[in-house]
């Protein structure tokens, strides 16, 4: 047993590796589906162990206060994904729009893909984060371009050439941070170590600090979808599979939020650089009020949730831009919450899809009479994701808008416009499917509703009860994010 | 350097993909000089990777791929080449001022290098931005992360990790790329983005 705990950190690199490789020799479909539910249930328990005990940081892998949200909060995604995925794929198949040549290749993306996520969260070397990055967005690349469609091919292409090119940025700007550590540290792996570069921040020339800064917001920011770089977002949600949606999403939005704040950390750890606030705040609330107006204009199914996603991360983006503790906090709820919303919206929205046989909102209407199940989860889960009081959103968002009236009250003005501008776009936007008219088929469904429910119930008891150890853990982080 | 700026210049596929080669040789080259002057082996093998992989492998590649699909004509460019040039020199001498001023406190052969790096950097991406044609794009692109492995040898002393990273990366980012441009291939019987914007209009 005390084994296993000394490796917990290396069980949730090293699980989906090997499930990966499993995969892509595998050749029975349904034995992958069921062996990657397994797969990423037992990478779950090893970051549930890890809450027990930490390894102690070594040159490439740390476990700390902030990561370990992250890393929990993962492999917990993945596990509901994996649910939603074998019932998903199920029906991809017996309607011929996926081969079992290509599920093999599908599953061991899938787990290909958590690996790299995270190793991104765990990695405690600004190199090796970005290679994980890296390594995340090619899969994810990839599996959005599975259904060989044009539009999937062409959705492809541009999140490929857009988050390349952010990428590139990124690692240009942990160059250059690098270049910053190198004087004051010395050459070799411990410049490039984050527990180091946190240590002796305050020494590293400040000029080079903003400059890497500029670079990896920019960067990883395109990974975020904050908006001047948000083009390639919509197109890669609308085409790939829904899990995939899903898991891009819940999962690979916060994992570059993630880069992006540690980056900050180690700025608010220098007294004489720029104050990366702004900036944040800037970028969070053009993302916001943007994908709230194009909410409007929406219509594919997906693609509007999508925008919607943007308009989280600019939420998200706002509250660390802000700072302090309480607009921290805030925005550490607001990245739990809306992952588990978000991926509970996209796999009823993705079950949606497949009965009605379409994406179009045009097409879908009078989901109460024809699937009342469905539809009731779909009106919960968006009502929540618009923030309605019972749900967790509520809650984070209500903290996010009151720090802001207590410190900037101009600013809290577009920030409140551009939320009820979403609220209204997204409810206008469920009436026409959930109440209007009943068209498009009637076939029954055969969701499954585990992986939803254990989503919505989360968010919603968070609405009412944050336990105490999850709020001073909350707090103990928000202190560290300054 | 001066290739980069060749490059934007070039309006014909073939003699894009020997200039790209050409710059991909120099990077290697300058890898090597680098490797001497730090006096760290392990760079000798990014340079031999340079040289090998980008100068040979990959422009015989895309040869190849020209000539299968018959896209030897023209580049088409949004806006014209004069304009683009003057925007690369711009960029040029931005990037220069930008990282000269911001690292007055580092010794001068890294700080030149990375100026060089950065413009080569932000030229790749004029590159990219300026043209309609996917195989331009990817050398484009290419030719961007030509510069960040400037940047990253230029660091002194950066971990090996990163080096083996950046290869394997532009390794792996080619075989997605050639993925898609077959798979494109198939679909439209084209390789330009523009027909890739039509599908878009036609669905809307």
């Amino acid at each position: 047993m005390n084994m296993l705990m000394a490796h917990a950190a290396n069980l949730v690199l090293l699980i989906p590796l090997f499930a990966a490789g499993v995969f892509a020799i595998l050749p029975w479909y349904r034995w992958a589906a069921r062996l990657n539910v397994a797969a990423s249930l037992l990478t779950f328990a090893a970051s549930l162990l890890l809450l027990f005990q930490r390894p102690a940081p070594t040159p490439f892998i740390q476990i700390d206060d902030l990561n370990i949200v992250f890393v929990v909060l993962n492999t917990f995604v993945a596990l509901t994904t994996s649910l939603f995925s074998a019932s998903y794929i199920a029906h991809e198949v017996e309607i011929g729009r996926l081969t079992p040549r290509y599920l093999r290749f599908y599953h061991a993306m899938f787990q290909f893909m958590m690996f790299g996520m995270d190793l991104a969260l765990v990695a405690n070397n600004i190199g090796l984060m970005w290679v994980a990055i890296e390594l995340a967005t090619l899969t994810t690349i990839l599996m959005v371009g599975i259904y060989r469609t044009p539009e999937a091919i062409e959705a492809a292409w541009k999140y490929f050439i857009l988050g390349s090119v952010g990428i590139a940025l990124a690692l240009f700007g942990t160059i250059l941070v690098y270049t910053a550590a190198r004087p004051v540290i010395g050459a070799g792996l411990p410049a490039m170590a984050w527990t180091e570069l946190i240590r002796r921040v305050a020494d590293f020339d400040p000029a080079l600090l903003n400059l890497a800064f500029v670079f990896l917001l920019l960067g990883y920011g395109t990974k975020v979808g904050l908006v001047p770089l948000h083009a390639w977002l919509p197109d890669a949600h609308a085409e790939g599979p829904t899990p995939i949606s899903a898991v891009l999403s819940g999962l690979l939005l916060n994992v570059a939020l993630y880069a992006v704040l540690r980056f900050k950390m180690l700025l608010a750890g220098n007294p004489h650089t720029l104050a990366a606030g702004p900036l944040m705040v800037a970028m969070g609330l053009v993302s916001l009020i943007f994908a709230a107006l194009m909410l409007y204009r929406r219509r594919d199914i997906k693609r509007l949730f999508a925008y919607s996603s943007i308009e989280h991360m600019g939420i998200i983006a706002f509250a660390f831009g802000m700072g302090g503790p309480l607009a921290n906090f805030a925005g550490l709820l607001h990245m739990t919450m809306h992952s588990l919303t978000k991926s509970a919206i996209f796999f009823s929205v993705g079950h949606v899809a497949q009965v009605k046989g379409t994406q179009k909102l045009a097409d879908m209407g009078g989901l109460i009479v024809t699937h009342p199940v469905l539809a009731s989860t779909l009106v919960i889960s968006v009502a929540a994701i618009a923030g309605l009081p019972p749900s967790g959103i509520f809650m984070s968002e209500f903290l996010v808008v009151s720090s802001t009236f207590a410190r900037a009250p101009l600013l809290a003005i577009p920030l409140v416009v551009g939320l009820l501008i979403a609220i209204g776009a997204l409810f206008l936007r469920l009436g026409s499917v959930v109440f209007g008219e009943p068209r498009g088929s009637t076939a029954p469904d055969r969701a499954s509703y585990l992986p939803f429910l254990a989503h919505l119930s989360l968010v919603i008891v968070a609405g009412f009860y944050l336990p105490t150890p999850i709020v001073t853990w909350f707090q103990n982080v928000a202190r560290l994010l300054g | 350097m001066l290739v980069s700026f060749l490059m934007l210049y070039q309006d014909r596929m073939l003699a894009l993909i020997n200039v790209f080669a050409l710059h991909a040789m120099l990077l290697g080259l300058s890898v090597g000089w680098q490797a001497y002057v730090q006096d760290a082996p392990q760079l000798y093998v990014t340079a031999v990777i340079a040289i090998l992989f980008k100068a040979v492998i990959i422009p015989a590649a895309l040869r190849r791929m020209v000539e299968q699909l018959n896209i030897h004509r023209e580049i088409e460019t949004v806006g014209g080449i004069g304009l683009t040039m003057l925007a690369g020199i711009g960029l040029m001498a931005l990037s220069t001022v930008v990282m000269l001023r911001v690292t007055a406190a580092a010794d001068p052969l890294a700080r030149e290098d990375l100026a060089f790096a950065l413009s080569i950097v932000l030229l790749g991406l004029l590159m990219m931005v300026s043209r309609r044609n996917a195989v331009s794009q990817v050398i484009g692109f290419m030719s961007l992360e030509n510069g960040l492995v400037l940047a990253a040898t230029g660091a002194k002393g950066m971990p090996l990790v990163v080096e083996i990273s950046v290869a394997f990366s532009v390794l792996i980012a080619f075989i997605v790329i050639g993925i898609f441009l077959f798979r494109i291939r198939e679909r439209f019987d084209t390789i330009e983005i523009g027909a890739l914007d039509r599908v878009r209009e036609g669905r809307r």
